[in-house]
């Protein structure tokens, strides 16, 4: 075991892992931080993404030993009290069905906004396209981005 | 208990410190029998706080049940909808079957949950008519409170709830219009929506107890096989891994304090597996004895008229449909406790009951003493009707003697799932001089789910067939036979079940008359289902007024008779299971040889709707779903294992890939039916018969990309 310092969603933890162990683990196993979800474990269904630096990152490929000093945001750290632009525009288009994805979905969406302020239908397409949903939310997801880009809120 | 009449379902008595609390039957279509003894599985729960808490014996997996079901109760309250709150059932033995799925949990409570709204109603207004000294005529409910017009008086339902609980329960209540609904039928938004935004929503997967554990399962990856011997000592060795055991015949737990490590823990157990009977297990080969079985003689589905009386032009072709995984997003587990002969269960699950049944049987306890909470479901769409991950959870908490959660990765899910039958049709017909079909025959061969689950049907017919195999249209003569075969490979209720196979040879075959008819596909359909009749299929009615208005609105909302954009071309069917009728239209292009899908126009009469927006997020939903059990969704076994493990190469679709999906329904005030399933049958053989008017090639076997 190994001790690593994380900055995650503006604290200093403090954690004892296997330094191999994916972040994921350590967010959801000792952070409690459990928003982020497990999908997959190879990096192909983005139900893990959480930024670091700033960047989406799929937290189920990446050793913690790796981000150790960096800044990490998981959904839980999005925003204060859950009012992220993109997590208002997600109330207001009813995007979850079961849920599950949509973490990983915000944090992607988030990433992408942070770059691309207005995004064509094709960047959003190319940026979400990483992250699955089996509930079929897409739709909804783009509609939410595009809420979002054009400066929208709350319905 | 002595067996109670279907109206005499609800009970009312004082909550638990004060206020009312009314009780509800609510059947399941699957296993409820009539003359079942009266026991309650939902409750209405007002306290003197104002709060209306609905207590729903129903698994929220993506569906809308936590916001669809106390919509249908409080508009006949009068509730106003801010004051409700939804709680989470586990199971009970109080409740009846507690069951979620066959898109029932609407359908099967919209009676029972108005009566107890209406119920709950009349007793508020009785208390505040004896409270206030006034007729009861002259008090009215509304928007959660109880109004004395004339003397401008108010009680809010809180304030009267302790009154209320000592009155008689109503046993006639006058059910509202639906001119007059307030609730049911508006897009109210869903309110498990903030938590899934935030990350607080909590799934079975973020379930913890104190000092739980973590574990991993090594199974045998041949279906059937069993553990021969296994080394321990590297998994031993590594850090955080606290107990390796044999846990049953097939399967061997890695426990430790991280899931990292359990997983760590598993790559390096040493295990050799005998292999057992299913050593050479192939899909071919399953497939291969399916096509043999087709010329045995089936069991007797449906028969109108006398096929073999009929002469004239033949037609045949035959379908082939593989194994299908759910793959929900959240992977399977369960968190348990066993403390001596108790047991407590945290599972995300649509049969909380099953599971502790199943758990009590696995480690040897009471039912009463095992205890079911249900949390949230990252998806079910079938896979969690079964039990495994919670049983394979007691297991281990018993093994280890304290508190554990089981997780799945995703490999373990694709290749010891459930499956969604394989199955091989074999359809033929014969036309009359005008090209209408004078006999219809489907010949359907696949193994029976309920059977392999050791309930076969009554006369060997697998009773979802009951609800997914109807021949909506009206012919001269029809048959449609059973022809069940068995297959080691494990089966599993999916999204749609048997409709998709059903719908898939039925409506391409359909199509492919039509063409051999030189007529127009959506003609054809209307032609057969031209005059207004009720077709009976088992317990269930089918209208082919019903049919005939979803096929023309998915006609009229996607231009069918209008030209279409160079190179693009339409395909159509219909289909109806879970009493649910559905139409669709799918536009597509040919690129390289592979159809891109455009656009999807899909129409749905599923009776008196009680969420748009919920009704919109099932259709849309289903039809994804759909396509890429269409496109692309193929388990294949070799050697006995399952091949596919990950959604590399059992692939969903992404959001570059969909198409316009628009979803319309019909106004309808008949008894509302089933959304979550009838959405996906008929879009595969909707994208079958675009391509055939692309290509003029037809598609006989899914999935479509091979």
């Amino acid at each position: 075991m190994a001790e690593i310092i994380l900055h995650v969603n503006g604290s200093e933890r403090k954690v004892r892992a296997l330094p191999e162990t994916p972040l994921l683990w350590v967010l959801r196993d000792i952070l409690q931080l459990t928003g982020t979800k497990f999908g997959c474990g190879a990096g192909l269904c983005g139900a893990c993404t959480v930024h670091v630096e700033g960047a989406a990152t799929r937290s189920c490929s990446t050793p913690v030993s790796q981000v150790a000093g960096k800044n990490i945001t998981t959904i839980e750290g999005l925003s204060a009290n859950g009012e992220h632009p993109l997590q208002v525009a997600w109330i207001a288009e009813e995007v979850p069905q079961c849920g599950y994805c949509q973490s990983g979905q915000i944090m992607a969406a988030a990433a992408l906004l942070a770059k691309t302020a207005h995004p064509t239908d094709e960047q959003i397409n190319s940026a979400m396209s990483a992250n699955l949903c089996r509930c079929g939310t897409y739709e909804r997801i783009r509609r939410a981005i595009q809420r979002v880009a054009q400066g929208g809120g709350a319905r | 208990m002595s067996p109670v009449s279907r109206r005499d379902f609800i009970v009312a008595g004082a909550a638990a410190g004060a206020g009312l609390v009314i009780g509800v039957y609510l059947p399941h279509g699957r296993k409820h029998q009539a003359g079942d003894a009266f026991s309650p599985n939902a409750y209405l729960k007002i306290t003197p706080d104002n709060k209306v808490t609905v207590v729903v014996a129903r698994s929220e997996m993506g569906q809308g049940v936590h916001t669809s079901l106390p919509m249908i109760l409080a508009e006949e309250l009068e509730a106003d909808w801010k004051q409700i709150q939804i709680e989470q059932a586990g199971a009970s033995t109080l409740f009846g079957d507690q069951t979620t799925g066959g898109s029932a949990s609407v359908r099967t409570t919209w009676d029972p949950m108005r009566r107890a709204g209406a119920a709950a109603r009349e007793m508020l207004i009785s208390a505040a008519a004896l409270h206030w000294g006034v007729g009861r005529a002259s008090c009215k409910a509304e928007n959660g409170a109880i109004v004395h017009a004339t003397s401008s008086r108010r009680a809010t339902y809180g304030e009267l709830a302790t009154k209320a609980a000592t009155l008689p329960v109503p046993t006639d209540v006058v059910l509202k219009q639906a001119k007059d609904y307030k609730i049911v039928g508006k897009p109210l938004p869903r309110l498990d929506t903030p938590a899934k935004v935030n990350g607080s929503a909590e799934y079975g997967i973020d379930f913890r107890v104190p000092n739980m554990k973590y574990a991993l399962l090594a199974r045998c990856p041949v279906i059937g096989g069993k553990v021969a011997n296994f080394d321990d000592k590297e998994a031993k060795k590594v850090e955080g891994v606290s107990y390796v055991g044999k846990l049953t015949d097939s399967s061997i737990a890695v426990v430790a304090d991280s899931v990292w490590s359990a997983m760590e823990g598993r790559r390096v157990l040493q295990v050799t597996w005998d292999e057992g009977p299913n050593k050479d297990l192939n899909t071919a080969a399953i497939m291969q004895s399916m096509r043999e079985a087709a010329s045995k003689t089936g069991v007797p589905l449906y028969s109108v008229g006398d096929v073999k009386k009929v002469s004239g032009r033949r037609i045949e072709a035959a379908y082939e449909l593989p194994f299908m995984a759910h793959a929900p997003m959240e992977p399977g587990n369960a968190t348990a406790h066993v403390e001596g002969s108790k047991c407590e269960i945290w599972a995300p699950t649509q049969v909380p009951q099953d599971v502790r049944d199943s758990v009590a049987t696995a480690i040897g306890l009471d039912p009463d003493n095992v205890k079911v909470n249900v949390l949230l479901m990252g998806g079910g769409f079938g896979r969690r009707l079964e039990h495994d991950y919670a049983v394979e959870a007691a297991q281990v908490s018993k093994a280890i003697n304290g508190p554990v959660k089981v997780i799945w990765t995703r490999e373990d899910d694709m290749r010891n799932s459930t499956y969604r039958p394989a199955s091989y049709h074999k359809l033929s017909a014969v036309l009359d001089g005008q090209g209408w079909p004078a006999a219809f025959m489907h010949d359907l061969v696949a193994p029976s789910i309920s059977a392999q689950k050791g309930q076969p049907g009554e006369g060997g017919v697998d009773p979802d067939l009951k609800d997914e195999a109807a021949l909506v249209y009206s012919f001269p003569s029809a048959q449609l036979r059973y022809i069940q075969t068995e297959t080691p490979v494990p089966l599993g209720w999916m999204r749609s079940v048997y409709a998709l196979q059903v719908a898939f040879a039925n409506e391409c075959f359909i199509d492919e008359l039509a063409a051999a008819a030189g007529k127009d596909p959506l003609a054809y359909r209307m032609h057969l289902l031209a005059k207004d009749e009720d077709i009976k299929y088992f317990d269930a009615t089918w209208r082919t007024a019903r049919m005939r208005g979803v096929l023309q609105m998915a006609a009229d909302k996607a231009g069918w008779d209008k030209p279409l954009p160079a190179g693009h071309y339409h395909g159509i069917a219909c289909f109806g299971c879970f009493s649910t009728y559905a139409a669709q239209i799918v536009e597509l292009s040919m690129e390289q040889g592979q159809p891109r899908i455009h656009r999807v126009v899909a129409a749905v009469d599923c009776g008196q709707v009680i969420n748009p927006n919920i009704l919109q997020q099932q259709i849309q939903g289903g039809v994804i779903y759909g396509l890429a059990n269409a496109l692309r969704a193929k388990i294949t076994i070799e050697k006995g294992r399952v091949v596919q493990g990950n959604f590399d190469d059992y692939a969903p679709l992404r959001m570059n890939e969909i198409p316009v999906v628009e979803a319309y329904f019909v106004e309808s005030t008949e008894a509302p039916s089933g959304v979550g399933e009838p959405p996906l049958p008929p879009l595969a053989p909707a994208i079958c018969n675009a391509m055939y008017a692309a290509t003029k090639k037809r598609v006989r076997a899914l999935p479509i990309l091979g």
